[in-house]
């Protein structure tokens, strides 16, 4: 891949993807790559999001459930739009 | 099968009873922690030893007692220990611990300090120690094969990018070298919490699924639902671990359990520092996800290699056995390369895949185990943490 992807997603089923690159900011046109077939697609950040941290790749409402790894991680808390940055303040465990 | 990695073979220590080790040292183990001083003086008279001051061993009873007995035996006796002196305050403990270690054929020499004082005892026991250099410093390196090896690994200080790069480059050696016979632990008994379901799958049969779940839910049970404050009590995630950018516990323990790799199964469930005793295969060992603890008690029980993935960059190392970081964040490859073994940061940029960082992962356990001193070898780093189940009597 002659482009270094700014976002990658484990599988197709997850709703969040994260940031691998430093320096991220909102309005940058990402590459996105799903580590689980290599397909790509673009999207554009919507805010300034460190490396590692996650960001929605749709509208999330409160209630949902974020994806990633195909898997349940937790529950949406507030609605987050689509290039938000998702983490502790509007994502929660569901175990406690 | 034969594959590529059936033939490797590495240069390590053959010990008595037949284990294979990668290091030589000579130890000095205090029974308890009122003998580290003494451990410590003989220590520094004799050069080529090392002393492994901890702070138990006195007034613990029942389960908890026999955790540190077998924690000291299980040190004493890994095979990257090629003698052990054993300094205690009374003599009924420390024989107790030194015959432990005498099971397996190795030099032991033992000492305790009441009747005798520190000096006494430690000059008796610099006489031993500087015996076992000599003749241990003549012991030689001898081919064998990469599956004698037993690998240990618990990541720390993770973050996204060990789910996506590190721990699953640990997955990719696990699933290329268990089939050729080596022994692996895994554990890490809080961090699964959110991938149990997925986990309990990943046993070799129904029997032992079973087990591991009940050994999950007890420690749910008995230790996180009984002591909770919050989010569990504020710990898992870590401070790092959110800082890194995970969110959630379940996110974390998906990430963690990529270090099993896709094809591995475990066979069997061992205690804190116990040592496997069903052959050859994956082992879950209940224990801490601390670093420093989970690291000790995969030692004891017997472990000479661990491989550490990392994100945010934990620091750990063992007095006894090389620790190998891991880690594929560029950033902390930028701000903390002095910590990083093997760097696998390539895997984010798509420049690397899985299994060629698996395979840069068994290159780099080769040269640790052929003498290769690791980042924590190098920068000292010798944590030796102790689990205690409840408090001392």
């Amino acid at each position: 891949m002659a482009e270094i992807p700014h976002l990658l997603v484990h599988e197709h089923d997850d709703n969040v993807g994260v940031v691998v690159v430093e320096g991220l900011t909102a309005g940058t046109d990402m590459l996105c790559c799903v580590t689980h077939d290599n397909s790509t697609f673009r999207m554009t950040s919507g805010a300034d999001v460190p490396i590692g941290h996650k960001i929605a790749l749709k509208d999330l409402k409160a209630g949902d459930t974020a994806m990633k790894y195909g898997e349940d991680i937790g529950k949406i808390i507030a609605d987050i739009p689509k290039g938000a940055h998702v983490h502790t303040h509007n994502c929660k465990t569901k175990r406690w | 099968m034969a594959s590529k990695y059936s033939n490797m073979t590495v240069r390590a220590y053959r010990r008595e009873n037949g284990r294979v080790g990668v290091r030589n040292h000579v130890v000095i183990l205090p029974v308890d922690d009122i003998s580290n001083a003494a451990c410590e003086a003989v220590a520094n008279n004799v050069k080529g030893t090392m002393a492994i001051p901890h702070a138990y061993g006195r007034l613990q009873f029942g389960e908890d007692l026999e955790l540190h007995f077998r924690t000291m035996i299980g040190t004493g006796a890994n095979p990257n220990v090629a003698a052990v002196v054993v300094i205690g305050i009374e003599p009924g403990w420390t024989k107790r611990i030194a015959d432990g270690i005498r099971a397996t054929g190795k030099p032991v020499a033992e000492f305790s300090i009441e009747q005798n004082g520190d000096f006494e005892t430690i000059r008796r026991a610099s006489w031993a120690a500087k015996d076992f250099v000599h003749m241990t410093s003549e012991y030689q390196r001898e081919e064998c094969s990469i599956s004698e090896l037993w690998v240990s690994t618990k990541c720390g200080e993770s973050d996204t990018t060990t789910g996506l790069g590190s721990c699953p480059t640990v997955g990719n050696m696990y699933d290329k070298l268990l089939p050729e016979g080596i022994t692996g632990f895994f554990g890490e008994t809080s961090e699964i919490t959110g991938a149990e379901h997925i986990c309990q799958k990943r046993a070799i049969n129904e029997e032992v699924g079973e087990r591991w779940y009940k050994m999950w839910k007890a420690y749910q049970d008995d230790v996180i639902f009984a002591h909770q404050t919050d989010d569990l009590s504020d710990s898992q995630p870590t401070k790092g671990n959110i800082e890194g950018g995970l969110t959630t516990i379940e996110e974390k323990a998906l990430g963690n359990l990529e270090k099993i790799g896709r094809t591995s199964k475990f066979i069997d469930i061992l205690e804190p520092a116990e040592q496997p005793k069903s052959g050859n295969g994956l082992y879950f060992m209940d224990s801490s996800s601390a670093a420093a603890e989970c690291v000790t008690l995969m030692a004891a029980g017997g472990a000479v290699i661990h491989t550490f993935p990392t994100g945010q960059g934990n620091v750990v190392g063992n007095p006894i056995v090389p620790v190998i970081k891991i880690t594929a964040n560029p950033r902390t490859v930028r701000t903390m390369s002095e910590h990083v073994d093997v760097d696998v940061s390539g895997i984010l940029r798509r420049e690397q895949t899985i299994d060629e960082a698996g395979d840069a992962l068994i290159e780099m356990i080769c040269r640790t185990a052929n003498g290769r001193n690791t980042a924590a070898e190098a920068l000292g780093h010798r944590e030796f943490s102790m689990t205690k189940l409840y408090r001392s009597a």
